[in-house]
């Protein structure tokens, strides 16, 4: 077992903090907090869905249709295997093990990056099917001013959310490197568990998202 | 409180539980369920974000301030959803065609 | 206690890094709370400047000052920038962050980086506002409305809208400082029952910020996406409703008026017990009052909207709601008075600032009320009446709590007493230019006069010259605070470490405080909050 032999921790004590664990505590409260925003900020987008939704049920579901499921099912189990890596991250920095953090991390960071792959393939086919809001938009439905509405939303929730992932992604490399480079230990690992709860929050995002995009409209025989 | 070390096992015990329900999520869509589709949906998709909560976020283990602050967020994006819908689906109540 | 030598000697916060790279680069809680009192004072008298051209444009009944298009730009942005510039970050920035950790007995905040990324970005989201203002404003009123803001309007709705974005991150980092430090850094013993009302009033405050703030972000963000690529989700030409934007604006804009107030209320707790020498009647009530105020105002924000074409059931809900967030407040209002009742009461500047927030605050909230009926709305809304109201809660109310803490505080703050009998005269100016301006204008509501019209009949003239006069009086009371603290920062008198005889952590403290608040640390606590009996037995009064 490689225990490292990273800096002693009392040197990352900040002044203010009267020891580690109110230090470790006052970080994840922190960062709770911080979730709590960004559930509200989305929360924003779900209340304006959920009107549309709501007045506009045909629209919605023959828009929803459209969109690629295969896609969107796939992208939904590579999230929640960029969870279980990332958990499993947070796991080797409780345990010592300070290179197996990073290796965590990068598989963490190339699901992301599948994830954003598979996303830009669905909105390239979005774009060739004219799909995109008042970008020479066609749609053959019943109600194709509310189905671009719905549109509308798609490409601004998955956009938001890609953003947000994006920025995980690079902040997941840096702290990989750190990690590499022996900067966690036990007793000191407060950006990793924070940095999870970052990340598993992304990835319940799109647990929301998945059935709210795609599952709109039953596939019985529409495929 | 020091932090709790969650085992490995569990991790991948609930990684395969989610992957499941998303299976299951998906499966269920081919099936016309009317207006229950987007309960069971939603149902499905909290179970499977509660999982990831408690187990992944470790919300189990940790402070209870913690589980606090989350439960106030969906709360107030409740509240948010909750009192808009009482506009946007009561207008016209009485005028509504049936 | 601490021997107080002389303020120019003794190490302190002010004196112990010098430089201006020590205070730009500062993560001293109590150096970026004089950073924040530099930076609102600046645009509180910009947004004053906006107020001044209003009220002269209205001391004739013609248009003729101005055009109707630069009328409608000085509401807005007087609007705007007084908000989100002036009372949204005003207690809480400066006196908040000076307060807090010393409150708890900490030596700051929890995050003190976070906190110095706070001000940056308000003050980045301040040069952006003066960009949008220079290049020519926006015309929409503060609240944005679509379609007009997404479709109809030209200019600066997007830089605008970034800046406001900007400053909600700002304040959502305030907000989550307090949070967590408030729960995490207590000194041993400061149990949640034992904290000062101020810290209490602060907290609830900053719930509201990290639960509304975001939908604000995501409002403004879409309005952009509308504006840009019309998706139609706001827009009636492409399947929208514009009552959607209402509500999400709202949802935000109603609690944010009570993070403007909050602080305020959470100053009064304090000054009322030291100037009455009485601890606070009913600590628990104004304690859970104020959790209260925060919990039940995210319920009403529809009340905004009653004749907008939301639906009248919904109205009727949010019209009982509404009538319910009142109760917290007047709670407060009640204990506050019993507070005072068989008090030693004496009438200092800090003193008379609060019971001018008692008095207009009282008025400002009783006039909601008929606001929240929906019968009684129908006839006032949109019109003076509800501009009376809000200043009334916003001018009378929150500025004046501020003008008391910041009088309450600034012996402690710089280390010397501001000029008593300037002081108190300039409170007097304020409370009389505050009541002549804007009284009138209940009546000219009541009356029929619109809000944001910048002509109107000959015989409203007569209250809005009442009021333009009053303004002109608001004005002086503004300025000479300006001018005698900036007095007494170097001739006033030495304070002390408690020239007020006070309950609370800080006044432990000398003052100017240690960089680090407390040599070697606070202490455990061990007595409840407010012990003015305590005190007045140990110390002879009459110092």
């Amino acid at each position: 077992m490689d225990v490292n032999q990273a800096a002693a921790p009392a040197k990352r004590l900040s002044f203010q903090f009267a020891d580690l664990e109110q230090q470790r505590q006052s970080a994840t409260l922190g960062m709770w907090v911080f979730l709590v925003t960004e559930i509200l900020f989305f929360g924003g987008l779900f209340a304006g869905y959920m009107v549309y939704r709501g007045l506009y049920p045909q629209a919605w579901a023959e828009a929803s249709r459209a969109l690629l499921f295969k896609y969107g099912t796939i992208n939904t189990g590579v999230l929640i295997c960029s969870s279980l890596t990332m958990a499993l991250a947070v796991h080797a920095a409780q345990v010592g093990r300070h290179k197996r953090i990073a290796l965590f991390l990068l598989l963490t960071i190339a699901l992301g990056t599948v994830f954003l792959g598979i996303k830009a393939v669905e909105y390239t086919d979005e774009y060739h099917e004219h799909h995109i809001p008042q970008l020479d938009f066609r749609f053959e439905g019943a109600d194709p001013v509310h189905s671009q509405i719905f549109f509308g939303f798609y490409f601004v929730m998955t956009g938001i959310h890609a953003l947000h992932l994006t920025i995980g992604l690079a902040i997941a490399a840096v702290l990989a490197w750190l990690a590499w480079k022996g900067h966690y230990t036990p007793e000191y690992y407060n950006p990793i568990e924070n940095f999870g709860l970052y990340w598993h929050f992304i990835d319940v995002i799109w647990i929301f998202l998945y059935p709210l995009l795609y599952l709109v409209a039953h596939r019985g025989y529409a495929g | 409180m020091s932090e709790h070390v969650v085992p490995v096992r569990t991790y991948y015990v609930i990684w395969a539980v989610l992957m499941v329900f998303t299976a299951v999520t998906a499966g269920l869509s081919f099936y016309d369920l009317g207006r229950l589709s987007i309960v069971v949906a939603l149902l499905i998709a909290g179970f499977k974000a509660g999982l990831v909560g408690l187990y992944f976020m470790h919300i189990k283990y940790s402070d209870p301030v913690n589980r606090v602050a989350a439960i106030a967020g969906v709360v107030f994006v409740a509240i948010l959803l909750a009192l808009t819908s009482a506009d946007f689906f009561t207008r016209m109540w009485f005028f509504r065609a049936p | 206690m601490h021997t107080q030598t002389s303020i120019d000697t003794r190490e302190h916060y002010l004196n112990e890094q010098l430089g201006i790279k020590s205070w730009l680069l500062t993560t001293d809680h109590k150096r970026i709370g004089l950073l924040y009192l530099l930076g609102i004072t600046f645009f509180f008298f910009i947004g004053g400047f906006y107020a001044l051209l209003i009220r002269l444009e209205l001391l004739t009944p013609p248009g003729d000052l101005v055009s109707a298009d630069t009328y409608n730009k000085l509401f807005t942005m007087h609007g705007i920038t007084m908000v989100w510039w002036f009372l949204i970050p005003s207690i809480p920035g400066v006196l908040g962050n000076f307060l807090v950790p010393m409150m708890v007995g900490a030596k700051d905040m929890a995050f003190p980086k976070i906190n110095l990324a706070s001000f940056y970005l308000w003050l980045l989201s301040g040069v952006m506002l003066i960009y949008a203002m220079l290049n020519g404003g926006m015309e929409t009123g503060w609240t944005f409305y679509t379609p007009l803001s997404t479709g109809y309007t030209g200019g600066n709705v997007i830089l605008v809208g970034l800046a406001i974005f900007v400053n909600g991150f700002s304040s959502i980092f305030t907000g989550l400082n307090f949070i967590v430090t408030v729960h995490r850094m207590r000194a041993p013993g400061l149990t949640w029952s034992r904290l000062p009302l101020f810290i209490w009033s602060n907290y609830a405050t900053a719930l509201i910020m990290i639960l509304a703030t975001p939908v604000l972000a995501i409002t403004i963000l879409l309005v952009a996406v509308e504006r840009v690529w019309q998706v139609g989700i706001f827009d009636p030409r492409y399947g929208g409703d514009p009552l959607l934007f209402q509500h999400l604006f709202w949802f935000y804009s109603h609690p944010a008026v009570y993070i403007m107030i909050l602080p305020s209320m959470g100053v009064i707790s304090e000054v009322v017990p030291c100037f009455a020498r009485k601890r606070v009647f009913g600590y628990k009530a104004v304690a859970a009052a104020s959790v209260g105020i925060a919990m039940v105002g995210f319920l009403v924000w529809a009340h905004h909207m009653f004749v907008a074409g939301m639906s009248v059931y919904a109205a009727l809900v949010f019209s009982l709601l509404s009538y319910l967030v009142a109760v917290p407040s007047a709670i407060k209002v009640f204990n506050w008075t019993a507070t005072l009742y068989k008090g030693s009461v004496s009438y200092e500047t800090p003193m008379l600032y609060a019971l001018g927030f008692i008095g207009l605050f009282t008025i400002g909230g009783l006039t909601g009320l008929f606001l929240a009926a929906l019968g009684l709305d129908v006839h006032v809304t949109d019109t003076y009446f509800v501009v009376a109201h809000f200043h009334y809660i916003m001018v009378g109310g929150a500025v004046m709590g501020y003008m008391a803490g910041i009088h309450f505080w600034w012996p402690k703050i710089s280390g010397r007493m501001y000029p008593e009998g300037w002081a108190k005269l300039a409170a007097l100016i304020t409370f009389i230019g505050f009541n002549l301006t804007f009284f009138p204008q209940f009546v000219l509501g009541y009356l029929g006069m619109p809000r944001r019209y910048w002509a109107y009949p000959e015989e409203f003239q007569i209250l809005h010259v009442l009021s333009s006069a009053g303004a002109s009086i608001l004005g002086v009371g503004y300025v000479l605070p300006l001018i005698y603290m900036a007095w007494s920062i170097r001739y006033g008198p030495a304070a002390g470490a408690n020239p007020w005889r006070a309950a609370g952590l800080e006044w432990q403290s000398p003052s100017p405080p240690p960089t680090h608040n407390f040599e070697p640390d606070s202490g455990p606590v061990v007595r409840e909050a407010y012990n003015y009996a305590e005190i007045d037995a140990e110390v002879p009064v009459g110092r």
